[in-house]
C-alpha cells in the first residue's frame, strides 16, 4: 500500500496566517456592513446613553472633567457588549463558523480578524457619539492623546471581548453570560482609558498621560496574544 | 461491539484514506460512539447507515476535523484531522453537512471564493463561476444567499464542499434538500472524479447509499454492526444490498 500521504488529489496550498487574517476580516466586515445588524444599534443605544446622563446629572464646572470621561467610556463598553455578543452567536446560528473550522483556517486568524472587526465597529461608534459628546457635554475633545487612547482602548474591549464572545455563544444563557464574564476583565480598561482621557481633556502634557497609555498597550498585548494563542480551545468542540 | 474491517481489495497500490481505531466519542456522560474500528482506502465509496442517534454524524465530524475524539484513534490521510496540525489535511477534505455554512449576507459566488481563498485555491473567481454555471444556478449568483431558496442553498453548500476538489468527500445525509436533478450532479461528479476521491456518505436512503457507493456500514448505538467488507459481501448485486442493508438496519428484538 501507498503511504496515507501519497493518497492522490490535488494538493493545494492554503494561504499563510496574514491573508486568512485578510480574508476573513474582509468577509466579517461585508457581512456587517450588509446586515447593519450591530452598528446601528450600538449607535442609537449609545447616543440614548449619553443624552440620558446628560438630563440625569448637572455636569458643570470641575465636576464635569471629572465625570464626563466615565460617562463616555460607559457608554462605549455597554455599546460594545452588543457588538460583541452578536460576534460569534450569528456564526453560530448559522453554522457558518463551522464551515470556517471545516477549512485550513487557524483559528488564530479568525479570532484576530473578528477582534479587527470589532475594533473598525467601535471606532465608527465612537466618531458618531464623540464629538456628541463634546456638543452635549461643552467638551474639549479636540486632543491627539485621545487618538491613542481610544485606539488602545478599543483594542482592549475587542480583544478580551472577541474570545469571550465565543465562550459565551455557546451557552444557553449567552446575553446574561457575556457581561458578566467581560465587565471584571474590562476593569483595568476602564480605569487607565477614564483617566488618560480626563488627563487629555485637561490639556494635560503628555508626561502625564503616557503612564495610563503604556498600561493600556501592556493590558492589549498580554491578551491579544494569550487569546490568538487559546482561541482554539474556545471553538473546539 | 467492534468489527475489524478488512483492508481495500483495490490493490497494494492503494493509500489508507482514513483509519480509525477504538475511537470514541462522548457527550458529557452520553456516549455518542464506542470503540469503532475501520479504515478507508483510497477511492473507496462508503456509505453508513443507521438510525437517529446511532453516531453516523459524530463519526463523519469526527473524519472531517470538527470533533476531537474522546478516545482511540482517527488518522485522515496519515495524520490527525483536527486542530492546527490539521490544517493541510481539513484542505484535502469537502464536507456536506445538515448546515450550509454559508453567511447569508454575501453571494453565492463570494461564499464560494471566500472558501476557495482559504482552502488556497490558485484562481478562486474562475473556479467559483465553474461550479455555479455547472449545478446551473448562474442566474442567481450575485444574489445574497439568505434570497435562496432551501434547495438552491443546498446546492450552494454542496459546491462549498467541492470548491477546492477534495480528495475525500463527506456527505452526511445530503438528500436532505437537494432534489433529484442536484443528486444527479452529484452522482456524475463522483462518478467523473473516478478514483481520485474517496467518498464517506450517511444517510437514511439505502437507494441513494447503494447508488453512490459499493461498500455499507450499519452503525447501531455508537458501534459498527455491520460492514459489507468484514463479511466478503462486497459484490452483491444493487437488489441484494439494499436488502442485506435494510435487514442489518432492522431493529433488533430486545430479550426481557
Amino acid at each position: 500500500m501507498k503511504s496515507p500521504s501519497q493518497a492522490t488529489g490535488p494538493k493545494n496550498t492554503p494561504p499563510g496566517y496574514a491573508a486568512q487574517f485578510w480574508l476573513l476580516l474582509r468577509k466579517e466586515l461585508a457581512v456587517e456592513f450588509r446586515s447593519r445588524e450591530t452598528a446601528a444599534p450600538m449607535a442609537v443605544f449609545a447616543v440614548a446613553a449619553l443624552i440620558a446622563f446628560q438630563f440625569s446629572f448637572d455636569l458643570r464646572g470641575a465636576v464635569l472633567t471629572l465625570v464626563a470621561p466615565g460617562v463616555l467610556w460607559v457608554a462605549i463598553i455597554f455599546a460594545s457588549l452588543l457588538a460583541l455578543g452578536r460576534s460569534f452567536a450569528r456564526e453560530d446560528e448559522r453554522g457558518s463558523l463551522e464551515g470556517i473550522l471545516l477549512s485550513p483556517t487557524d483559528p488564530g486568524a479568525l479570532y484576530l480578524a473578528k477582534a479587527a472587526a470589532n475594533v473598525v465597529l467601535l471606532t465608527m461608534l465612537e466618531v458618531v457619539i464623540v464629538p456628541l459628546s463634546a456638543l452635549l457635554f461643552n467638551l474639549q475633545l479636540l486632543q491627539p492623546a485621545l487618538l491613542p487612547t481610544f485606539l488602545l482602548g478599543n483594542i482592549g474591549i475587542a480583544g478580551v471581548g472577541t474570545i469571550l464572545s465565543s465562550i459565551a455563544a455557546q451557552a444557553r444563557a449567552r446575553e446574561a453570560l457575556l457581561p458578566i464574564m467581560l465587565l471584571p476583565l474590562l476593569v483595568p480598561v476602564i480605569i487607565a482609558a477614564v483617566r488618560a482621557t480626563g488627563l487629555a481633556i485637561d490639556g494635560r502634557p503628555w508626561e502625564d498621560i503616557q503612564p495610563w497609555l503604556a498600561v493600556l498597550a501592556a493590558y492589549d498585548l498580554i491578551f491579544v496574544v494569550l487569546s490568538a494563542l487559546l482561541f482554539y480551545a474556545t471553538v473546539e468542540r | 461491539m467492534t468489527i475489524e474491517t478488512a483492508q481495500s481489495s483495490r490493490g497494494a497500490d492503494t493509500a489508507v484514506v482514513i483509519q480509525c481505531a477504538g475511537l470514541e466519542k462522548s457527550y458529557g456522560q452520553r456516549s455518542a460512539l464506542r470503540g469503532v474500528t475501520a479504515t478507508v482506502a483510497e477511492g473507496e465509496r462508503i456509505a453508513v447507515f443507521g438510525d437517529n442517534g446511532a453516531g453516523k454524524s459524530t463519526l463523519l465530524r469526527l473524519m472531517s476535523g470538527l470533533l476531537r475524539p474522546s478516545g482511540g484513534r482517527i488518522h485522515v490521510f496519515g495524520r490527525q484531522p483536527w486542530g492546527r496540525e490539521g490544517a493541510r489535511v481539513r484542505a484535502r477534505i469537502g464536507t456536506l453537512s445538515h448546515q450550509s455554512h454559508l453567511y447569508q449576507e454575501l453571494s453565492m459566488r463570494e461564499n464560494l471564493a471566500l472558501y476557495a481563498q482559504l482552502n488556497g485555491v490558485p484562481d478562486p473567481g474562475t473556479r467559483a463561476d465553474e461550479l455555479i454555471e455547472r449545478f446551473r444556478l448562474a442566474g442567481r449568483r450575485a444574489d445574497p444567499v439568505r434570497t435562496l431558496s432551501r434547495g438552491m442553498t443546498q446546492r450552494v453548500s454542496l459546491m462549498r464542499a467541492l470548491i477546492h476538489t477534495p480528495a475525500l468527500l463527506i456527505l452526511d445525509e445530503p438528500e436532505t434538500g437537494l432534489d433529484a436533478a442536484a443528486r444527479d450532479l452529484l452522482t456524475r461528479y463522483i462518478a467523473e472524479r473516478g478514483a481520485d476521491v474517496t467518498v464517506v456518505l450517511a444517510t437514511h436512503s439505502i437507494d441513494l447509499g447503494v447508488a453512490l457507493t459499493t461498500r455499507d456500514i450499519v452503525l447501531r448505538n455508537g458501534a459498527i454492526e455491520y460492514d459489507s467488507a468484514s463479511h466478503g459481501v462486497s459484490s452483491l448485486s444493487s437488489e441484494r444490498r439494499r436488502e442485506q442493508v435494510a435487514e442489518q438496519i432492522a431493529p433488533r428484538a430486545t430479550l426481557t
